[in-house]
């Protein structure tokens, strides 16, 4: 190989001899600090499979010193929590919601397992604070479809509305215009009605007997005669400045012809009993908890 | 049409067999297109027709024009290199970098603003990350590998290319599985595999192409001038070998009808996950390492005119990176439901595979001994040095991040992100801007347009990478740290979209480097392109370099 072998001059080092398109290779010996180094991870490599599970055998394989698993590791960790949060989790089962907001030690305990399971489970349609969005109620706020007691809130989250389980909160806003109950005119008058009673302007050939009219005959029986709406039915309060889809009348217009049914799915199942408590005195904390 | 066809001028099989079997081919195609079941599998056989049809085209005039015989393998005693299919696949390695790195800063931006995907299927992250990340690694860093190795493997092996029509199938074919590729992303054609993500038609045909690439490059090795083979070559063929075998094994599929665009995996669950970083974590290791330790090891000798440091350090680099590295896919899958021994494996190997990378890196970086003061003058050179030294640094990242308590830190993080791009961009990307750099003004006899803009691309994109690296090492520690930090009660600290919210910022800042590197690179085609079409003439290439080895 060294046959045509030669100084190279910067370095000192002969070169083996070949050469390709004018590209020549120096005999450097492999650098011991490379040889040594490598040595090392392959001896820590070893070390490793001595120690845990390595290599497969014919059925199974080797389990090393300590019989490590990942699953065993991980109920370990999953027990080390459940220390860690202590008994008071074994009482906020037990405790009614009532006596949760009593004691601050279970309810700080409530509160920090329901803001985490909300911001999981509850954030993409309410929103990180609760503060809800477009068909998305607001949670912070002490206007409630389907009622803001402990109670009300616990059943809401339980059961949802209109989320397919027996026990979930029914009735929805109907399509009146779509389904024939109201003409397109009658429609716009009714929807400039309830403008109205909220304070907000009406167009201006707007006729507020026909509109009153048109309310007692059709809306009242949810909303109520004095349109303050009805929790038994989730219909929303119509007087105050709070609307989930919107107030302009396009949008009423919108409403009324095709109604509403926004779903809020059940939630039984999904998380534990405990957390649904937890989660039920975390939103009646948001601050328009009755 | 220079010479008209004389008496004594026939087919050769190639160009007959060639002609003949794309023609069929055009053929099928056009009944699979008018039976397809879907719009997408309609779309990409009319293209296959058509690009047949081209093809048939181009054989046969090139076949008209040319003279009596084919090429001759030596002009004047010299080797009568075909530099052809090296041109295309050079500028087509240029193109769809750029095409790669737009699509990139794009998703970049959509993941700082995600408004910018525009609410359009087509636009969706979902559809452009592998648009980006396809464009980028099989079709920016395929061309560069492609068009390199075959200049390297004639100059090396001082012999003509084989094959007369192979090796423009190979460049062509590429090119067009990659179109196929691309436009299936856009229209939601995928097998959901990351890094192989194309369908089982566009896979059916890589393994045509590929298998020719694997036949073009051992057939010239085999009638090689030279004794013995060059170092590069041993990682081109490397890289070509496994990458077969990755192919194969990662995509053997069943497709729901063989006229439409969807099928399923022969392997399931975690078999399939296995299979899948398997070829993942390979991919890195042959594709993006050994093939582009391949363009070190002949551009920085060249472009240094310096010998290669070692050469004991490149036999014993090689083989150890070659058999480690086929072992280390399962740290992708740590504490998953793939077994624990399978994980410790996967990781130790890893580990054991940290010097053999280096191996790499030191013989790059020490050819440089006794000419380092070319780094002050010559900002090709310095490109190229400090993309290994770029491939230094992430070889380290990865074993480390391959030990099972960093992974619980990094995985799923932007660490992942950051680290794969400073392979990406400091090393793949830079190793390949230098090798262009050097091949573009080797291939037309041209003197490089300006050496002044490749510095400015130099800083513009080494900016960048600091500025994307930076921006991901602290976002994906972030992210690892926000997800596992517990209350004192024993609740997690944060929810999964308050991590989001704090990645804000690093998106912004991940953005600006991608775009410098853009920018670079846009300089980087404009400096090419006026090589290319206004370069000052150079003396041919080898004219007084090229001496017999003995």
């Amino acid at each position: 190989m060294s046959e045509h072998s030669e100084i190279d001059q910067p370095s000192g080092r002969s070169t083996t001899g070949h050469e390709w398109d004018g590209i020549k290779e120096l005999n450097t010996p492999l650098p011991r600090w490379w040889v040594l180094s490598f040595y090392a991870t392959i001896l820590w490599a070893i070390g490793y499979w001595v120690v845990y599970p390595a290599w497969p055998l014919v059925s199974g394989y080797t389990t090393g010193l300590f019989h490590y698993s990942t699953r065993a590791s991980v109920a370990g960790d999953l027990a080390d929590l459940e220390r860690l949060r202590g008994e008071k989790m074994a009482v906020l089962g037990t405790a009614s919601l009532g006596d949760i907001e009593k004691d601050p030690a279970l309810l700080a305990l409530a509160r920090a397992r329901g803001k985490t399971v909300f911001a999981d489970n509850c954030a993409p349609c309410h929103g990180s604070g609760g503060a809800g969005a477009r068909g998305f109620p607001n949670l912070n706020d002490d206007d409630w479809l389907w009622g803001g007691s402990l109670d009300q809130i616990m059943q809401t989250i339980q059961f949802g509305a209109r989320s397919g389980h027996a026990k979930a909160h029914e009735g929805q806003m109907l399509a009146f215009g779509r389904d024939g109950m109201l003409k397109r005119d009658e429609i716009v008058t009714v929807a400039n009605y309830v403008r109205s009673l909220s304070g907000l302007s009406t167009a201006p050939n707007f006729d507020a007997t026909a509109g009153k009219k048109i309310f007692a005959e059709n809306c009242a029986t949810c909303h109520g005669e004095n349109a303050k709406g009805n929790q038994e039915v989730g219909a929303p309060n119509l007087t105050d400045q709070i609307w989930l889809y919107g107030s302009d009348e396009a949008t009423m217009i919108e409403t009324l012809t095709n109604g509403r049914a926004g779903v809020m799915p059940a939630w039984v199942g999904r998380l534990d009993p405990v957390t649904i408590k937890a989660l039920t005195v975390y939103v009646h904390s948001l601050g328009g908890g009755k | 049409m220079t010479s008209p066809p004389s008496v004594s001028k026939s087919m050769t099989m190639g160009e007959a067999g060639l002609a003949s079997g794309l023609g069929v081919f055009a053929y099928v195609c056009l009944f699979a297109a008018a039976m397809g079941h879907d719009t997408a599998f309609t779309f990409h056989a009319s293209l296959a027709t058509a690009a047949s049809l081209i093809a048939v085209a181009a054989i046969l005039n090139r076949y008209f024009a040319r003279p009596t015989g084919l090429p001759p393998q030596e002009i004047g005693g010299r080797p009568n290199y075909n530099l052809g299919p090296v041109k295309f696949a050079s500028a087509m390695g240029m193109f769809w970098g750029i095409a790669g790195f737009t699509v990139g800063l794009i998703i970049a931006l959509q993941l700082a603003w995600p408004v910018l995907n525009f609410d359009l299927p087509w636009t969706t992250f979902g559809r452009l990350r592998p648009l980006h990340t396809s464009a980028v690694v099989f079709a920016f860093g395929g061309n560069v590998l492609i068009a390199t190795s075959f200049y390297v493997v004639q100059k090396t092996c001082r012999t003509r290319l084989a094959g007369d029509l192979a090796p423009w199938f190979v460049v062509v074919g590429y090119n067009f599985f990659i179109l196929i590729a691309g436009t299936g992303y856009l229209l939601g054609v995928t097998q959901s595999k990351e890094y192989a993500e194309p369908e089982w038609y566009a896979d059916l045909w890589l393994t045509i192409v590929w298998v020719t690439y694997l036949l073009v490059f051992l057939l010239t090795l085999v009638k090689r001038k030279e004794p013995h083979i060059f170092v590069a070559n041993w990682f081109y063929l490397a890289f070509i070998i496994t990458i077969a075998v990755l192919h194969l094994g990662n995509n053997p599929a069943l497709p729901v009808s063989f006229l439409g665009s969807k099928s399923y995996i022969a392997w399931g669950g975690v078999q399939d996950a296995m299979f899948q970083w398997w070829y993942g974590h390979n991919a890195v290791g042959f594709f993006l390492t050994a093939g582009f330790l391949a363009i070190m090891y002949y551009f920085i000798p060249k472009r240094a005119e310096r010998p290669v440091y070692s050469y004991r350090l490149s036999i014993i680099h090689f083989w150890a990176l070659i058999f480690l590295y086929i072992w280390a896919g399962p740290h992708h899958l740590h504490y998953t439901a793939l077994p624990d021994w399978a994980q410790t494996l996967g990781m130790t190997f890893s580990i054991m595979l940290w010097m053999p990378s280096w191996g790499g890196m030191i013989n790059g970086l020490m050819t440089l001994s006794g000419a380092w003061d070319k780094l002050r003058t010559d900002p090709v050179l310095r490109m190229l040095v400090v993309s290994v030294a770029f491939y230094g640094m992430a070889t380290f990242e990865g074993p480390m991040m391959s030990i099972k308590v960093v992974n619980s830190l990094s995985h799923y993080t932007d660490w992942t992100i950051g680290h794969v791009h400073s392979g990406a961009l400091g090393w793949v990307g830079f190793v390949s801007f230098g090798a262009l750099y050097c091949l573009v003004p080797w291939l037309w006899s041209r003197q490089l347009y300006s050496l002044k803009l490749v510095n400015w691309h130099f800083w513009i994109s080494t900016i960048g990478i600091v500025l994307y690296i930076s921006a991901m090492w602290v976002s994906g520690i972030l992210q690892g740290l926000m997800w596992r930090a517990y209350t004192a009660l024993g609740f997690l600290e944060y929810s999964f979209i308050e991590s989001v919210e704090a990645m804000h910022p690093f998106y912004i800042i991940r953005a600006a480097g991608g775009a410098l590197f853009l920018i670079g690179a846009l300089i980087m085609a404009f400096n090419l392109w006026m090589t290319v079409n206004a370069g000052e003439a150079r003396e041919a290439e080898g004219a007084g370099v090229l001496q017999p080895a003995e």
